[in-house]
């Protein structure tokens, strides 16, 4: 694997290097000034730094991009986090009268971890993941993918890497950005199924009707279900991991199922049991229990999110393109149309991408620079060769995607501006 | 007064127009000249009132039948409007039905003026009222809706025929109000989501694109955010009006007294400070502990750790039974540093945030004790967490176990099941006290585990200086209640020289 090589002892040499010939600051700051439309609106944006030591600085923020890049190289944080856009400048909140200084607006946000499948991963646990367990990321994205946009009528969502465990989604429309607390609550909470801690063994209950919504994650679960959860999962192999689904159904489903279990042993096969055993028995089932098996699918599949970091106007979340200290890997968008492909164990580390730049440079790369030379001015200069510099890192396909979603985010705003024109006309 | 034997002039009175319909939305300030003591007998009657919802609120749930009659009782008894038409013809014994509805409509404005100055009171106010109109709304006659509707010019996008069709077998399994043969004869509302939170939150209503189609039945929920979104914008208007009002030397005390009334039992003012040693904390969390802090005491102690929502919910309640910040501090690095915790890192990313808890750091917000409806309805608990209620949160059967392990009789604990299973969560936890605690009837109302506690150690007797304290305690707050009335008097004895016809209310509620 390119990046076993990473040593976070490294990280203070390597961080410098990073902000300041790779790190996207130009699309960064397009992004998070959205066209300009609202006055002050990256001025008045939260970003708080973790430096050397876990020392943890809030309420920074800045006028301009540039001086965006001067306070992050000279920074050289180890975790970046973006939070709202306050009323005030941020930096100066001390200075505003207390009450005054409100958080306004925020990405819709989501947060999806793999230490919430704890009980339902055979594979790892905790902060380990393996390629195994990272389909249930691809369900999750799936899943809430799908319903933000059709469910919600959102366009622009951006799905990062968290660079170790996770990911996250900023929903970014306008519309998003400005949903209250309770709106993004309710969101929140109709996008969970999965309810209850570690005293809740069932933690999916369905109940009729079945709204479209479960029904259309149900579609996207099912389609991973058998290779992930029967196969690698192996959720049907051992004693342990048996008895745990067998928790999930009634009493005398499971004493059948146990002598069927004696001879059956292939998994996949064992679940076909359990499917029409509970068929077999629909008729006899007490209510509330007639859809175990989607239950079942669900429990072990379907994305756990943390409503509190999505309901928080003024919560933080670790920016995209951050570096994660532990493992050394870019926090990078993910491109959808890839996203049965995406391997966060290919996603580069720190080391890699600084190592990358290293190498000499092709002939090709020499004549560009040469011809370049004499017509830049000086900032000029540091912008473009930074941008020279990503592309020729393994970091460059992640920025295109980072680009591609500015793109859309531009030309609906585009739009807007024109529908908006329009209607003057027409008075 | 305007109106006394003067009613057949009123029908050409813009004010008839205002009471045409016993609901109303409160979009008009009134207008009339009122004594001051009416304005005080309003005032503390629909405090009353609002009282009377909040309580059923925390006892019953609020489409039972119980929360109904007790809130249509309460209703009559302090002659608010009730669904009927106004008919001033007919010679009544008490105050007339227009009467009635002038009081709800001025002594709701009354009240903006005391509960718009705070955050936390505006909450209050407008939580209240909202359920007070929503008790109201549901309970009329289908066609007094549509009438409501029109008056007060609602009109919701109503999808066609044809997107229906389209839409048909979605619909039918969004909601529970529609079904294949309904289907025909319902109308729906298409609105923006975020004007139907609570039904997207459930899941009760159809989403597409953004947009929230509302079977007819559920139109209440549209009426009652429009509702929610102008009251609440007018608080703020009044708001910033208030300074005219506080200059009014009669007035100001006044409402001064209505705001405080409704703060019910802060168990955030602690008078045991200092009386318990950490040593007794693990024997009281088996005697005194509800069910919901003896799993945190016990989670604590097992994994040496706590998530923030365990943190919160734990670490207020011991607060409130009165660890002093030393102790809290103590209890919490003893028990964290036996885990994955050391010293240093607890020092830096945890003791701040007890101190926040005792308004040491930060601002001080609120930071008092939950109650249990604050425990059973925010926050519910995901993977790692063990907090919540275990009447709410835990598996019944888990929730079985656990109860035999404790001991419990199996009857006692089939009827502590049997309460769970109707959603009577408080209720099944003040079964489990009497059990524990084997008394026939404890006597009070659980809505508080720090209740829980002060009520536990009356019975058992413990700890003497305790004991005494909490009685103090409980006295204090027993009197909420009843304490209305004596503002009142006190309020009429301060205004007594000042009677006279006040300064039109209009004033206050200036819209722009
Ligand atoms: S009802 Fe209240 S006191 Fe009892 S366990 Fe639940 S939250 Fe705790
Ligand atoms: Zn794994």
């Amino acid at each position: 694997m390119p990046n076993s090589d990473y040593d976070p002892a490294c990280l203070p040499d390597l961080l410098p290097l990073y902000y300041r010939r790779l790190f996207p600051f130009s699309q960064y700051y397009r992004w998070l000034s959205y066209g300009g439309v609202t006055k002050n609106y990256f001025q008045n944006r939260e970003f708080s730094f973790t430096l050397k030591d876990d020392i943890y600085v809030r309420y920074q923020s800045f006028s301009t991009q540039s001086e965006l890049e001067k306070e992050m190289q000279k920074m050289n944080p180890y975790k970046i986090d973006i939070g709202a856009v306050y009323s005030h400048r941020p930096s100066q909140h001390n200075t505003v009268k207390t009450g005054a200084f409100q958080a306004l607006e925020k990405e819709l946000v989501f947060d999806i971890d793999m230490t919430d499948y704890d009980d339902v991963r055979n594979c790892c646990s905790a902060a380990d993941i393996c390629t195994k367990c990272w389909t249930l990321m691809t369900i999750a994205i799936r899943i809430l993918d799908r319903a933000l946009r059709e469910d919600f009528g959102f366009r622009h969502l951006l799905w990062v890497y968290s660079g170790r465990r996770g990911v996250h989604c900023w929903v970014c429309d306008e519309s998003a950005r400005k949903l209250s607390v309770a709106a993004r609550s309710a969101v929140a909470e109709y996008l969970s199924l999965v309810k209850g801690g570690e005293e809740t063994v069932r933690k999916v209950a369905l109940s009729d009707p079945i709204h479209p919504f479960i029904s259309q994650s149900l579609t996207i679960v099912e389609h991973y279900f058998i290779d992930y959860a029967i196969k690698e999962q192996d959720i049907l192999g051992t004693k342990e991991s048996t008895d745990k689904v067998f928790a999930l159904l009634p009493e005398d489903i499971r004493a059948e199922l146990n002598s069927v279990f004696q001879k059956e042993k292939n998994p996949v096969k064992r679940w076909d049991k359990v499917k029409a055993l509970i068929q077999l028995k629909r008729a006899s089932l007490k209510k509330g229990s007639q859809y175990i098996e989607k239950e079942i699918m669900l429990q072990y599949c379907y994305p756990r999110l943390d409503v509190n970091v999505s309901k928080g106007v003024n919560h933080l979340l670790k920016s995209p393109f951050s570096v994660h200290p532990k493992t050394g890997r870019i926090s990078v968008p993910i491109d959808l149309r890839e996203l049965d492909r995406f391997d966060p164990f290919e996603v580069p580390t720190i080391s890699l991408i600084c190592e990358e730049l290293d190498r000499p440079k092709t002939t090709e790369e020499e004549e560009e620079d040469e011809r370049m030379k004499d017509k830049e001015n000086e900032k000029e200069a540091g912008e473009r060769r930074r941008i020279r510099d990503y592309k020729r890192t393994s970091l460059a396909k992640y920025v295109k995607v980072f680009d591609q979603f500015l793109d859309a985010l531009a030309r609906s705003r585009k739009g807007e501006m024109l529908k908006k024109s329009d209607l003057q006309k027409d008075f | 007064m305007q109106f006394g034997g003067k009613r057949k002039k009123l029908i050409t009175n813009p004010q008839y127009e205002l009471y045409g319909h016993c609901l109303q939305f409160y979009d008009k300030p009134p207008l009339e000249n009122i004594s001051l003591s009416e304005f005080e007998t309003f005032a503390v009657e629909r405090l009353r009132l609002l009282k009377t919802v909040e309580n059923l609120g925390v006892s019953y749930v609020k489409t039972s039948e119980q929360y109904q009659k007790k809130l249509f009782a309460e209703f009559s008894n302090l002659n608010f409007p009730y669904k009927i038409e106004a008919d001033d013809h007919k010679v009544q014994t008490g105050p007339t039905e227009h009467e009635k509805r002038r009081k709800d409509h001025i002594s709701h404005f009354i009240l903006r003026l005391a509960y718009c100055q705070t955050e936390d009171l505006r909450r209050w106010f407008i939580q209240q009222e909202m359920d007070l109109f929503r008790y109201r709304f549901n309970d009329l006659p289908p066609q007094l809706k549509t009438d409501f509707l029109h008056r007060n010019n609602l009109k919701y996008d109503m999808i066609s025929t044809e997107e229906k069709n389209n839409l048909k077998e979605k619909l039918i399994h969004s909601s529970h109000a529609v079904s294949g043969v309904t289907l025909e004869n319902q109308d729906f509302y298409k609105v923006p989501f975020q004007d139907a939170l609570d039904l997207v939150r459930t899941r009760k209503v159809f989403l597409q694109g953004g947009y929230a189609y509302i079977p007819q039945q559920d139109i209440i929920t549209i009426v009652l955010n429009d509702f929610r979104t102008r009251l609440s914008k007018a608080l703020a208007l009044t708001a910033r009006s208030l300074p005219a009002v506080q200059t009014d030397e009669r007035l100001q005390p006044l409402l001064n007294h209505l705001s405080h009334a409704y703060v019910g039992q802060d168990y955030s003012i602690q008078k045991n400070i200092g009386k318990i040693s950490l040593e007794q904390i693990d024997s009281l969390s088996g005697k005194s502990f509800p069910l919901c802090m003896r799993q945190l005491h016990k989670a604590l102690r097992e994994n040496h750790h706590l998530r923030h929502g365990g943190r919160m919910q734990y670490g207020l309640f011991l607060k409130g039974i009165g660890l002093t910040l030393e102790q809290a501090l103590q209890f919490w690095r003893s028990e964290f540093i036996k885990g994955k915790v050391d010293a240093d890192k607890f020092d830096k990313a945890y003791a701040y945030s007890i101190r926040h808890m005792f308004g040491k750091e930060g601002k001080r917000t609120d930071y008092t004790p939950y109650s249990c409806m604050k425990v059973i309805l925010s926050n519910p608990p995901s993977q790692g967490d063990y907090h919540g209620c275990p009447f709410r949160h835990s598996d019944p059967e888990l929730l079985r176990q656990k109860l035999q392990s404790y001991k419990l009789s199996p009857s006692g604990i089939n009827q502590i099941l049997e309460l769970v299973k109707g959603m009577h969560y408080q209720v099944a936890c003040q079964k489990y006290f009497e059990l524990t605690h084997n008394i026939e009837d404890s006597g009070f109302s659980l809505n508080h585990p720090n209740q829980y506690f002060i009520e536990s150690q009356k019975v058992l007797g413990g700890g003497k200086e305790i004991k005494r304290e909490a009685e103090t305690v409980q006295k204090g707050t027993e009197n909420t209640g009843s304490k209305t009335p004596s503002v009142s008097q006190q309020g009429s004895a301060q205004s007594a020289q000042v009677l006279g016809d006040m300064e039109a209310l209009e004033a206050f509620f200036q819209d722009e």
